[in-house]
């Protein structure tokens, strides 16, 4: 993924990176936590111990997933977590799965209902 | 090439990465490669709040897919030399 030039600039290499705990943001817009344990140069990742960390709100849950393999298309952005900071706010909870689904659920109907109310309005057309 | 050259040149300058995914990453540029894939040290969200995940995250790395614009401090830029480097590359093309 990246070679050394003459003068050692640094490098863009995973390397860095392994078997520390990171956070995964993918493309869909989820979240994984997990140890580092192999890359390569289309950002394909090993990712141990990954857990999905839905927030929800003030809410949150960590649902564990295992060992994974991610595809590197999916990936946006890897981020090392400070072991010495807190990694989320302290105003929030965490929640059981069944109450961040239900949660979830909440948010993406809210969503839906929006959407809907708005294609009503612009075919009225009041601009 | 160019461009890969170009972020060598801005590599320790601070940088604000807007990603296809509105989130917005502002951090010193520590390295960059061929894909043009990013690492940010010292990293801040601009907007913090919306993205309470990122809390804890200092350093990272970007896909270089992923990113929409790379925003520059205004006198990291020496236009002189980017105009020669482009028709070079062009020439070259």
């Amino acid at each position: 993924m990246s070679w050394a030039g003459p003068d050692n600039f640094p490098s863009t290499s995973l390397a860095d990176n392994l078997d520390k705990k990171l956070l995964v943001v993918l493309r869909d817009g989820r979240k994984l936590i997990g140890v580092l344990r192999s890359f390569d140069q289309f950002a394909n990742l090993v990712l141990q111990n990954a857990s999905e960390r839905i927030i929800v709100g003030d809410l949150f849950c960590d649902l564990p997933l295992g060992l994974y393999i991610i595809r590197g298309e999916n990936v946006v952005l890897l981020g090392e977590l400070d072991p010495l900071k807190e990694e989320l706010p302290l105003s929030m909870v965490r929640v059981k799965a069944a109450e961040i689904k239900q949660a979830q659920k909440a948010e993406q109907d809210a969503t839906e209902l929006k959407g809907t109310m708005r294609k009503r309005m612009e075919f009225l057309d009041l601009d | 090439m160019l461009f890969f050259s170009y972020f060598k040149e801005l590599v320790g300058k601070e940088v604000t990465v807007e990603l296809k995914n509105d989130l917005a990453i502002t951090g010193i540029l520590h390295s960059v490669d061929q894909y043009l894939n990013i690492k940010l040290e010292n990293t801040r969200v601009v907007d913090e709040t919306k993205y309470p995940h990122m809390l804890s995250v200092k350093n990272c790395f970007i896909r270089g897919s992923v990113v929409r614009y790379v925003q520059l401090p205004p006198d990291g830029v020496d236009v002189e030399i980017l105009h020669d480097a482009t028709r070079r590359e062009a020439r070259g093309s």
